[in-house]
């Protein structure tokens, strides 16, 4: 771990205990095949919009939930199936909203990139880069008003560290010791453009000193090395010592939706980080450490499978939404 | 006396008469020729160059290759700056053609927009140009859902100092886009996501489309029927329809929503003495209601039934195909609100 301000601890200093490591190897398969799914039916046309995957940034999303509680609350982005999944969310219900079905999440109303289980207090997918900053610093104002206790997550990409808002709500929540921590997701490219070019000074973590906040960069592609430095920002947080910003560096192994002509990125590229996928890595430390065998784990992986079959299935079989629900829900 | 030369002109306009592209390449063409053309003009936004070699809807396909990174930039995501900038930029000395990636975004931007580009020019006595364009695209019928689907051409037309583009064929899109960049005025250009795939004849080389003259895309004796984008084209097939059963409608695209060429419009309700007037943007608030009342205002007499808007339910855009669909207006609308309107009449 590199970076700015605090030094989160070093690994082997807590190590999470076996069951929640395999569920934690359960969720990012889930997200990764709930995508792979997601795309096959969006190719196959029975998806609208856009979709887009979570795919090779697993760890991110997993390993910054598994250091939350229930109550704690996130913010995703337009990139939010894996966010949803990692905080414990229906895959039913997100199938059936990503076939526009009356039994998803938004009653059909939402798609892909508008997903929200309040009852896990996730505040929704957002189709606005940067649209979940706001939301996330504003749940951290609740959160400290009415003495919840709770923390909240913002997840946003590379991209959205140059929307305006970021500054806004940095500044803000320093100022206010608010208890959120803002997780980067840099995987290196917002659409076709390059983390590389589009971020002044290089290092984002960096600009968390100009507030006077932590600023820590971690290994996205290393799930355990999430958990552990997201554990140490939201307990920070949670004590009353305020926000901070975690870039979990990754990358995305496909395109940025399904139409994506990837020609801005060289081939080279995805290969090197393909080779470091998370999933694969917690695989192979699992059965290093003697904490599942291969015979386990290619049974959680059919059980996964299974489990998005289903979901399909389920969505499939669900009607499309009623045309009288039009012009519900737009008012309390 | 008829030259070679002219008879040349002659034979190449014929030739360029049957040139059919893409709205998106009509576009491309207006910022190529435009860009030739004057030095001053460059382009900047959000994957502009770099996302298969330009712009997710390819509108500024190759202008890097062309013009180079100079005068193609791409920018981070930062709405509010490509906005500011550009009215900092025009105020300066240069044409910039600023592109959101949608409508949606500009929620990010109304700063600059409103507050700068509209009003500069008031505010300092007529002492500086902002000759920018602002081009986006709206609209839905794509399940893009309600963050990326919204149609919302009245925003700007409510404020003063902003001209309001919204071209509907392939011919409008690159005369009109060749205007907007050599106004001197900040002009909000609205493409539609649907129309750029649509195809049409386009003439060859510079021709302008002056902002405010309408177009009356098909003449007809019993109904004026005003649509913006996409309703143009529904509007024509509502007309195909109704025209078996002996009802005319006249489709008349504004085609610049500010300035409005309210002559066209009026001229025709005193012709028809019904009106029409259908968007994708929410009915409540929407630039149709402006439309009613202008022609309400100066064409009173002529009518014979109220006006009628056909047009967006009030509400978010739905992802949900059935939803999406209740919630637009249909070909199917615009027939059954002509009906109505003639039965009641006759
Ligand atoms: C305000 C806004 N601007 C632009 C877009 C279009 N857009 C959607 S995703 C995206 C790239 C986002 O990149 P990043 O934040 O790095 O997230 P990633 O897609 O890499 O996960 C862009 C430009 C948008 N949805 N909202
Ligand atoms: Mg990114």
């Amino acid at each position: 771990m590199e970076g700015t301000g605090r030094t989160a601890l070093a690994p082997g200093d807590r190590e999470l205990p076996a069951e929640r490591l395999l569920d934690a190897y359960r969720q990012m398969l889930t997200i990764r095949r709930f995508e792979e799914r997601a795309l096959d039916l969006y190719r196959a046309g029975e998806m609208r919009g856009s979709t887009h995957p979570y795919i090779g940034m697993e760890a991110v999303a997993v390993g910054v939930c598994l250091a939350l509680e229930p109550d704690d609350y996130i913010t995703s982005t337009h990139r939010g199936h894996g966010h949803t999944i990692a905080k414990g969310g229906d895959v039913r219900r997100m199938m059936a909203e990503l076939l526009g079905r009356a039994t998803g999440y938004s009653g059909g109303k939402g798609g892909s990139m508008h997903i929200a289980d309040l009852d896990r207090k996730m505040l929704g997918a957002n189709g606005i880069v940067g649209g979940g900053m706001g939301l996330a610093t504003g749940a951290a104002l609740t959160a400290k008003l009415q003495r919840t206790g709770a923390v909240a997550v913002c997840f946003f990409g590379d991209g959205a560290l140059n929307q305006g808002i970021l500054h806004e709500v940095s500044n803000l929540a320093a100022i206010w010791s608010l208890p959120v921590v803002f997780v980067c997701e840099n995987n290196q490219y917002a659409m076709s453009a390059a983390a590389a070019w589009t971020i002044a000074g290089g290092d984002p973590a960096k600009r968390a000193a100009g507030y006077g906040i932590p600023g820590l960069t971690v290994d996205g592609m290393d799930v355990e090395a999430v958990e552990r430095a997201a554990r140490d920002l939201v307990d920070r947080a949670r004590r009353g010592d305020g926000p901070s910003y975690l870039i979990a560096t990754t990358y995305r192994f496909v395109g940025h939706h399904a139409g994506d002509p990837l020609n801005y990125r060289p081939k080279e590229e995805a290969e090197e980080w393909r080779a470091r996928d998370p999933i694969r890595r917690l695989a192979e430390r699992l059965l290093a450490r003697g904490l599942a065998t291969a015979a386990e784990l290619a049974a959680i992986d059919s059980e996964v499978l299974a489990q998005i079959d289903d979901a399909v299935a389920f969505a499939k079989a669900s009607p499309p939404p009623s045309v009288a629900q039009l012009l519900t829900d737009i008012y309390a | 006396m008829v030259t070679t030369s002219d008879r040349q002109t002659a034979a190449e306009a014929v030739t360029a008469h049957e040139r059919i592209l893409t709205y998106a390449q009509a576009l491309n063409e207006a910022l190529r020729e435009e860009m030739r053309r004057d030095p001053t003009v460059f382009v900047m936004g959000e994957d502009v160059a770099a996302w298969g070699g330009g712009g997710v809807f390819a509108v500024t396909r190759g202008l890097a290759e062309e013009f180079g990174t100079e005068r193609v930039r791409d920018t981070p995501i930062s709405e509010e700056a490509i906005v500011a900038v550009a009215v900092g930029a025009a105020a300066s000395g240069s044409r910039p053609v600023a592109e959101l990636m949608y409508v949606d975004f500009v929620g990010l931007a109304m700063e600059p927009l409103v507050n700068q580009a509209a009003k500069l020019r008031y505010m300092f006595g007529g002492k500086v140009s902002v000759p920018m364009v602002l081009r986006t695209q709206q609209g839905a019928g794509r399940g893009n859902a309600a963050q990326h689907s919204q149609s919302l051409e009245a925003w700007f037309c409510h404020v003063p100092g902003l001209k309001v583009v919204t071209p509907s064929t392939p011919a409008d899109a690159k005369g009109l886009l060749v205007s907007a960049i050599r106004d001197d005025n900040p002009v909000v250009f609205l493409e539609h996501k649907l129309l750029y795939g649509t195809k049409g004849h386009v003439p060859a080389g510079a021709y302008t489309i002056p902002l405010g003259v309408a177009d009356v895309k098909r003449p007809g004796r019993h109904i004026t029927v005003v649509g913006v984008h996409m309703m143009v084209l529904k509007a024509l097939q509502a007309a195909d329809q109704l025209a078996e059963e002996g009802i005319e409608l006249e489709v008349i695209d504004p085609r610049t929503l500010v300035p409005l060429d309210e002559a066209t419009i009026v001229e025709s309700v005193k012709k028809t003495g019904r009106l029409i007037v259908t968007h994708e943007a929410a009915t409540r608030g929407g630039y149709g209601a402006e439309i009613v009342a202008r022609v309400v205002e100066l064409a009173f007499d002529y009518l014979d039934a109220p006006p009628v808007r056909v047009c967006a339910k009030d509400v978010p855009i739905p992802y949900s195909a059935v939803l999406e669909e209740a919630a637009l207006p249909q070909v199917t609308d615009l027939v059954t609100a002509a009906r109505a309107l003639m039965h009641d009449e006759v």
